[in-house]
């Protein structure tokens, strides 16, 4: 029942988007966060948005993939829109209460919420868009050019790799201690919440001891294959960049442009946001 | 170099631990390996064999007497890569020695840490992939695959390092039968058309059939050395020390008792029908 499992979210279309390098698309992905926070009015969002829009268009992802993502954050949104309305000080414009809205809170919660939106959209687009492998070498590449993490990006990045590649393999042992241990009688699917957590000890304890002896021998057959660590490692699959990955960055400079003009164009903006 | 692995004297002993006390498990075992060889080593659990190869491929080091590995003492720690790159070895659970999300990065791994060209390192892997005759599978990750196919793997692992000779560490004991068949029609090929060196050690008799040579250990010491038919024929001191030995060649000794006149050294069903014919 575990043999087809993907792991992460990566959803496979072969597109332009799923062709470019992990590391072209984290780095933009990083430009786009912060360009939502240099972005000061509606108009700068509305490009943001667009741009997201159009970038979703070309991955051939479906909207609804990319939508899941704000499922998780939806409490976060309405939580930060409903504080920002009530505590911004500022212009009143009604009264509940004791509780006043003001004209700057609406405009701040609005900010708040479609940044927060964009935000999960774009990262999201990524992470659908790069197999979690793909991810761990981009990230190992970009931690390599932050001064003194050198060491700590290959182990992070092996570290990453061995647990994708044990997943699928606890999971098969997990089913199969869950179906020795309903033969012998055990009952994980009645009682209340307590009683169920504790019928899950016995599955855990045995897999937790399988998971220690598997990093046991596991590491004994890395150290048989002369693994000594990331120094003087090479790779046989390197990470290239090509003209796309160009491309890409030449449209994101656009959009960079764009996003800061839309700061300083005097474009009419609708109440409350004047 | 006529040796490529030279023990000599090898004992070693367990330290003791807050459970267990001190335990040793080699007791004075000398043999060598010669190149092209295919060697076999038998013994039940607790023979000693495990450690053996744990102390070959330079995981453990011994308490008294030497290994040498290719002319390299595996005491010699400036040589522990060399050494482990010169004996590749292959584990029991072939779950527990792959280590990337994908067949190809998995043999690439090796070479990887060998510091080879990353063209290099395709060749080799390409290469080691055809010869277990996995290659259709080198963009599967490896929890699709059967254990016998996973085993496989995991030699092309090690023949992407370029070894001399490999070490199997009991390659078979959590396989089904087709696994182990698989398993060791390809160990089988190496050695023959690779001529590569190869150190087998095992509890299943019949595994060592085919090997140039056996070696018999039991509570860490060699009992028995020989081609497979001189040691296959000794029914009685096998079964003493709790191995079995080949039906065929069990079969030949029940007769050999009831006064048939039958070698003692059959080893095949065909072999067998071949003695019955010629019965008088």
């Amino acid at each position: 029942m575990f043999k087809d499992i993907t792991i992460g979210q990566y959803y496979p279309t072969g597109s332009v988007i799923h062709r470019l390098d992990p590391r072209t698309k984290l780095l933009l992905t990083f430009g786009f966060i912060v360009l939502l926070f240099v972005a000061r009015n509606l108009w700068g969002y509305l490009v943001a948005a667009v741009f997201i829009t159009v970038v979703v268009l070309v991955s051939k992802i479906p909207f609804s993939y990319v939508l899941r993502g704000l499922k998780g954050i939806i409490f976060i949104i309405c939580l930060t829109m409903i504080l920002n309305v009530f505590m911004t000080p500022g212009e009143a414009v009604a009264k509940i209460g004791f509780l006043t809205i003001t004209k700057e809170g609406i405009a701040v919660s609005v900010y708040m919420a479609v940044r927060l939106i964009l935000l999960v959209a774009g990262t999201s687009v990524m992470t659908l868009a790069t197999t979690p492998m793909d991810l761990t070498d981009g990230m190992e590449y970009g931690l390599r050019l932050i001064p003194g993490f050198k060491r700590f990006a290959h182990e992070l990045s092996m570290m990453m790799s061995i647990a994708l590649r044990f997943i699928p393999t606890l999971m098969e042992e997990t089913d199969k201690i869950i179906k020795a241990q309903k033969a012998r009688g055990a009952d994980f699917e009645s009682g209340n919440l307590v009683a169920r957590a504790k019928a899950l000890v016995p599955i855990m304890v045995p897999l937790f001891v399988s998971a220690f002896r598997r990093a046991d021998e596991l590491a004994t057959a890395m150290e048989a294959r002369c693994y000594r660590g990331g120094e003087n490692r090479t790779r046989m699959k390197v990470l290239k960049m090509t003209s796309l990955d160009a491309w890409a960055f030449v449209v994101f400079a656009l959009f960079t442009v764009v996003i800061i003009a839309m700061n300083h164009l005097p474009l009419p903006l609708p109440f409350p946001f004047n | 170099m006529e040796h490529l692995i030279e023990v000599k004297n090898l004992s070693y002993v367990y330290p003791a631990t807050e459970e267990h006390p001190a335990e040793q498990a080699l007791f004075d075992v000398s043999f060598s390996v010669k190149k092209g060889e295919f060697l076999g080593i038998i013994g039940h659990n607790g023979s000693g064999k495990s450690t053996l190869a744990k102390l070959l491929n330079a995981i453990i080091m011994p308490t008294s007497g030497d290994v040498v590995v290719a002319g390299h003492n595996t005491k010699d720690e400036s040589k522990i890569w060399d050494i482990r790159q010169t004996a590749g070895m292959v584990f029991q659970n072939p779950d527990n020695q792959l280590v990337a999300t994908i067949v190809e990065d998995d043999v690439a791994f090796g070479p990887e840490n060998l510091g080879v060209m990353p063209e290099e390192i395709r060749l080799r892997v390409d290469e080691a992939l055809k010869t277990v005759d996995m290659y259709d599978f080198r963009s599967k990750k490896p929890h699709q695959l059967s254990g016998g196919q996973k085993q496989r793997i995991a030699i092309a692992g090690i023949l992407a390092m370029a070894p001399d000779c490999i070490i199997f560490d009991e390659p078979t004991a959590m396989l089904d039968p087709y696994g182990r068949k698989d398993v060791m029609n390809t160990i089988a090929k190496l050695n023959r058309e690779r001529h590569m060196t190869v150190l087998h050690i095992t509890h299943y008799m019949t595994e060592l059939a085919g090997a140039d040579r056996i070696i018999v250990l039991n509570h860490g010491r060699i009992v028995m050395e020989g081609s497979p038919k001189s040691v296959f024929s000794r029914v009685d001191e096998l079964h003493e020390i709790g191995l079995d030995v080949p039906q065929m060649t069990e079969l030949a000794h029940a007769l050999r008792q009831k006064g048939y006149d039958i070698p003692a050294d059959v080893l095949t069903i065909d072999e067998m029908a071949e003695s019955i014919w010629h019965l008088k």
